[in-house]
């Protein structure tokens, strides 16, 4: 374990395989709620958090539960539902403790029970820092370092794509291209860019 | 005569729920659901069809099953309940793929369970199986499984065809050089982008 690591994964999870622009996970979220600036920033600023925790959560179920009572197969199934009653609990202590936090957030937090981006790195971190059913070493910070940025990478997605298309808004575009062809079509452009880091794989 | 009238109105119904799914209310189109892994595995018509038929059988089974239960769920966890059943035939479909397409399944990779999260089954659960009887779900849940099945070989097709030259893994063109952008990540968000908007103009030249 040293630095090395961490910023292969920084670098891989930010910008080589960005988590909406080269996995395409949580694409969903990504076309719907990137017409604005500040939307797109609560959504990541929410997804990031919650990518972060649930790293840490499923590692800590995968290590300690799933292991060693031989239920791997049960991964799908417990993965999801702990990711859907943790973002549940955020929910309600938020609504309670932080009225303002909440209503920043808003919509977006229960939207991100289903963003496949929450799912896809508990379930990336589990192939990656596991081999043969035994954790790598430091395979817990691993797994939190990639939540965060694989939160990283949607955010800088998102505010790409946000500053975009709000420009995008005084212009004329054909009448079949409006919103959401033309979001995947800049989508494919930026995606496009962002393979030129590939050449940075080491 | 009167009794089979009904059963026949109730046939006729059926009918259009299956109907529905394949053009009118075509998940991937129109509904724009379930894209992710829509984009990610369309790179090849193996990899789309394997993926079409996995989502099929979940959409199919989790309708059945919660069309049965959606009296005795709580409205309040209903949501939790839904992914409970929609992630236990996730992983009957995740261990018949792993156990008898291994090539498949590592061509799939992670997209396998994220079928879980995929919006057309929960959104079929949430607006479908939970209002209506047992076959109205079992065929609304075929129709949604080949419109959505249909929408990924159109779109694997086109990559395959211009990102390798290929079909089913079989060379098509002889002298072609393939454009290989259109088999990386960009191509499959141009490809969708761009039928999306020939399907926008169909749209209102109808209208």
């Amino acid at each position: 374990m040293n630095a090395g690591q961490f910023l292969t994964i920084f670098i891989s999870a930010v910008f080589i395989n960005n988590v909406i622009l080269s996995r395409f996970l949580g694409l969903c979220s990504f076309i719907a709620i990137s017409k604005e600036t500040r939307p797109a920033f609560a959504m990541s600023l929410a997804v990031m958090f919650v990518t972060t925790m649930s790293s840490i959560i499923t590692w800590l179920i995968y290590r300690f539960l799933l292991i060693p009572f031989n239920m791997t197969y049960l991964r799908t199934i417990s993965f999801i539902l702990v990711i859907a009653t943790f973002v549940q609990l955020v929910e309600m202590v938020i609504r309670k403790f932080a009225p303002a936090l909440y209503r920043f957030f808003g919509i977006y937090l229960p939207l991100i029970t289903v963003n496949c981006a929450v799912l896809g790195v508990a379930v990336l971190n589990s192939d990656m820092f596991f081999t043969d059913g035994k954790s790598v070493a430091g395979g817990f910070l691993f797994s939190t370092f990639q939540g965060i940025c694989v939160g990283l990478g949607y955010m800088l997605a998102m505010l790409l794509m946000s500053a975009i298309r709000e420009r995008l808004d005084l212009c004329n575009v054909p009448k079949a291209l409006k919103d959401f062809p033309l979001g995947f079509i800049i989508a494919s452009i930026m995606s496009l860019a962002f393979m030129g880091f590939n050449g940075f794989k080491f | 005569m009167e009794p089979e009238r009904p059963n026949k109105v109730a046939m006729k119904n059926s009918f259009q729920e299956l109907i529905k799914g394949i053009i009118k209310e075509n998940p991937t189109f129109v509904l724009m659901l379930g894209l992710c892994p829509t984009l990610a595995v369309s790179v090849s018509l193996i990899n789309g069809i394997g993926m079409g038929i996995a989502a099929t059988f979940v959409t199919i089974g989790s309708n059945i099953i919660i069309s049965q239960l959606k009296n005795i769920i709580p409205g309040k966890v209903r949501i939790p309940c839904y992914i409970v059943v929609i992630a236990t035939f996730v992983t009957i479909t995740e261990l018949v793929m792993k156990a008898y397409f291994p090539p498949l399944n590592r061509a799939l990779g992670i997209y396998v369970p994220l079928i879980v999260v995929n919006c057309i089954v929960l959104g079929r659960a949430e607006a479908f199986a939970s209002k209506n009887n047992v076959r109205n779900s079992l065929m609304d849940g075929i129709g949604m499984g080949i419109g959505f099945t249909l929408a990924l070989l159109l779109i694997s097709g086109i990559r395959e065809l211009l990102g390798s030259g290929k079909l089913f893994g079989y060379n098509v063109f002889n002298k072609f050089e393939p454009a290989l952008m259109i088999a990386m990540p960009s191509g499959a968000l141009l490809v969708i982008g761009l039928l999306l908007a020939f399907f926008n103009q169909i749209k209102e030249k109808k209208e």
